[in-house]
């Protein structure tokens, strides 16, 4: 009954407010506290990374220079079918020659020419062409005549069917040719040519090769971790040096080293010239190449295989393993049956960690990967800085994101974000 | 690891070839760095010993390429830029990192692991992507170009390594400390300054070398965003090599590598610094 009262009766705080609300004004007040220190660094990564990140996702679909340069043509064009057999009506004709008129004066025309080009070669010069000699004719009576006079192909189906299908604001054709799909001109998907295909050829070099130097890491990771954890403090802290050595090295200072050491003229070469394995003009060619690509990237990856992998055999206790043996195994056996189980989750852990970076690495494959050894972000680059193809490089971008976003996940479910250690 | 007095023949064999193992493991690990030494002292400009260097010979040797990088109007602007940004972007990261990180590793901070996440994908993106997406970004707002937007870029990339270090720094944090100081009466700015600072701060200076070297090492972001007037020493090592290879990116390389030698001393006395803080003795 006492209790039964007490619990009617509400308790108060000092000042007279009841004990329930005072305590959630508190729980407030910190999770306000908390949630404002966290703010200014939130809204700086906001701005400065994940707003750009959209972006690029934003762009790997944005189609609007169509609308931009041919803004009364896409208008127009929405009364034509996709697989009709004549052209369109000739007020789409009139439509095509204004806003390209316009376009040709405002000098802004061959831009959609170049992006029409990645759809259908020849477009560009289409372009070019038309730009330069309608600047001259007046505004005609039969413009699908006019046009067709500039240049016959505005009287090819092929011409009509690619605008009409990239006349939306939203294009997958830049998906389509990450994936080295195209539209036919009926609408439909088809792969291109087995001689055009590139980039699923790269995705699988690229995985191929970051699962090499996964596993070549595991392999030479492996013995150097066990050695470390299982000899004295002493030693072991010296052996953590060398290993943090590399790790600490600048990345261009560990790809010239490589360089220096594998080229033609380089330093095993010269080694194994000098002991007569190799005659002077039988020197190995391990760079620029997959092999140079592998070495390099195997020691700049090794210590993050290593790091994680000593931190989880650190804490299997020796007596395991020696409890195994009394028991009659073999070392094999106790090593295979007690040891090896207990360090999967390092193993897990370092080899997801190491093909994630693989995956994505730019330097050491532009650098030492010549053409048979560069890597998807290799092209990414290659579209942002020379051929211009901003929305492809956005494309194969956004792929190899969705790829790492899916093995960071796996990341996180065997060993955690929050349990992330460095150094 | 030592072998057992009555360890048999064959395990005797296996542990033998375990250590070599190690050693050539070891050896892959190092070598590389070592042979930069000499190499920038070559006489020649090449990428490879030369036979007189092999003999010794005190003529093969030189340290032109030294004078070279300390002269050239190219690395020295190279040296400076890097200075400036890892300068500026360490204060940035390190300052919004520490105060993010102090906010999350309160116990009642809602959406944690979401919010963690977010913050710290710039270390997760593979550097390609956000390169890229950097500089569609700030070109379109005028950034692209500049050093602030190459700081800014560097800032965003270090901050996962300052909010990861000092919260690992956090969560062996003894709150009753605190709310002794506070039973004591002392205001929480104060007991802020006076008892949490000097306890984090081993954490804060080790996340702030982690920054610094974040931007310091950092060469693709700098590629996309930054143009010729914001070159790094990455930057300029990264297009010595595709265009000219001369020998002064192996002298710069000694030098980096010296750095680096620094770096990892000055975090090891740190780390051991930060755990007798704590009260664990390293065993």
């Amino acid at each position: 009954m006492a209790i039964a009262e007490a619990q009617n009766e509400v308790i108060t705080t000092a000042d007279g407010v009841p004990l329930k609300i005072s305590l959630k004004k508190a729980l407030w007040q910190r999770k306000k506290t908390a949630l404002l220190l966290v703010a200014p660094l939130f809204f700086f990564v906001l701005i400065t990374f994940l707003i750009p990140i959209f972006d690029m996702l934003l762009r790997s679909v944005d189609n609007s220079i169509v609308a931009e340069q041919f803004p009364t043509v896409v208008v127009e064009i929405r009364n034509w079918e996709l697989n009709s057999t004549e052209l369109p009506d000739e007020a789409t004709f009139q439509a095509l020659f204004k806003d390209f008129k316009a376009g040709a004066i405002e000098k802004t025309i061959s831009r959609l020419g170049r992006r029409l080009n990645y759809e259908l070669s020849g477009m560009s010069s289409l372009f070019r062409k038309t730009a330069r000699k309608i600047k001259k004719v007046e505004t005609p009576e039969s413009a699908t005549e006019t046009m067709i006079a500039l240049d016959k192909k505005w009287g090819k189906l092929e011409t009509w069917r690619l605008i009409k299908r990239e006349s939306g604001k939203y294009t997958s054709s830049y998906y389509l040719s990450a994936v080295d799909a195209k539209k036919t001109s009926d609408g439909s998907i088809s792969m291109k040519d087995e001689d055009r295909q590139i980039y699923l050829g790269l995705f699988w070099r690229t995985i191929k090769l970051s699962t090499a130097i996964t596993l070549l890491t595991i392999i030479l990771g492996y013995p150097i971790a066990y050695l470390m954890a299982t000899v004295k403090t002493k030693t072991s802290n010296l052996l953590i040096i060398l290993v943090l050595l590399p790790f600490w090295t600048s990345l261009l200072v560990r790809t010239s080293a490589w360089i220096a050491l594998l080229q033609k003229e380089g330093v095993i070469n010269d080694i194994l010239v000098a002991i007569g394995v190799l005659s002077d003009d039988g020197r190995l060619a391990m760079i620029h190449n997959e092999t140079g690509t592998i070495i390099a990237m195997t020691h700049i990856l090794l210590p993050f295989m290593v790091l994680p992998l000593f931190s989880v055999m650190k804490t299997i206790p020796p007596s395991y393993v020696r409890a195994a043996r009394s028991m009659g195994a073999t070392p094999f056996t106790a090593f295979r049956r007690v040891y090896l189980p207990n360090t999967i989750a390092g193993i897990g852990a370092g080899g997801i960690l190491v093909f994630i970076l693989a995956i994505g690495y730019y330097i050491t494959p532009a650098l030492v990967g010549g053409t048979k050894g560069t890597l998807i972000s290799n092209f990414i680059a290659h579209h942002i800085s020379s051929s211009l193809n901003w929305g492809l490089a956005a494309a194969l971008g956004a792929i190899l994101l969705a790829l790492v976003l899916i093995l960071y996940i796996l990341y996180d479910k065997i060993v955690g974000i929050s349990n992330m250690r460095l150094g | 690891m030592a072998l057992p007095i009555h360890a048999s023949i064959g395990e005797r064999v296996w542990h033998y070839c375990f250590i070599a193992i190690c050693v050539s493991v070891f050896f892959f690990l190092i070598f590389p760095i070592l042979i930069i030494l000499p190499l920038s002292f070559n006489q020649q400009p090449y990428f490879s010993f030369t036979a007189e260097m092999l003999r010794l010979q005190p003529e093969a040797f030189t340290t032109k390429w030294y004078q070279e990088f300390f002269t050239s109007l190219n690395w020295q602007g190279a040296v400076k830029n890097s200075f400036i940004i890892a300068f500026f972007a360490t204060i940035i990261s390190t300052f919004l990192g520490t105060l993010a990180a102090l906010g999350l590793s309160r116990p009642d901070f809602p959406f944690k692991t979401t919010i963690m996440g977010l913050l710290i994908s710039p270390m997760v993106v593979p550097l390609i992507i956000s390169a890229a997406g950097m500089f569609f970004f700030y070109s379109r707002i005028g950034l692209q170009g500049t050093h602030i937007g190459v700081i800014l870029a560097h800032s965003a990339l270090a901050t996962p390594f300052v909010v990861i270090v000092v919260t690992a720094t956090l969560s062996g944090f003894d709150h009753s400390l605190t709310r002794a100081a506070a039973s004591l009466g002392s205001p929480p700015t104060h007991t802020f300054f006076h008892i949490t600072v000097p306890l984090i701060m081993p954490g804060v200076i080790s996340g702030a070398l982690f920054a610094f070297i974040t931007s310091f090492d950092e060469v693709v972001v700098v590629l996309f965003v930054g143009s010729y007037k914001q070159r790094t020493i990455p930057w300029q090592m990264f297009s010595g090599i595709r265009e000219q290879i001369s020998p002064t990116i192996m002298a710069v390389a000694t030098i980096l590598i010296t750095l680096s030698v620094i770096m990892l001393i000055l975090l090891e006395l740190l780390r051991r610094r930060n755990e007798r803080l704590r009260g664990i003795t390293p065993h």
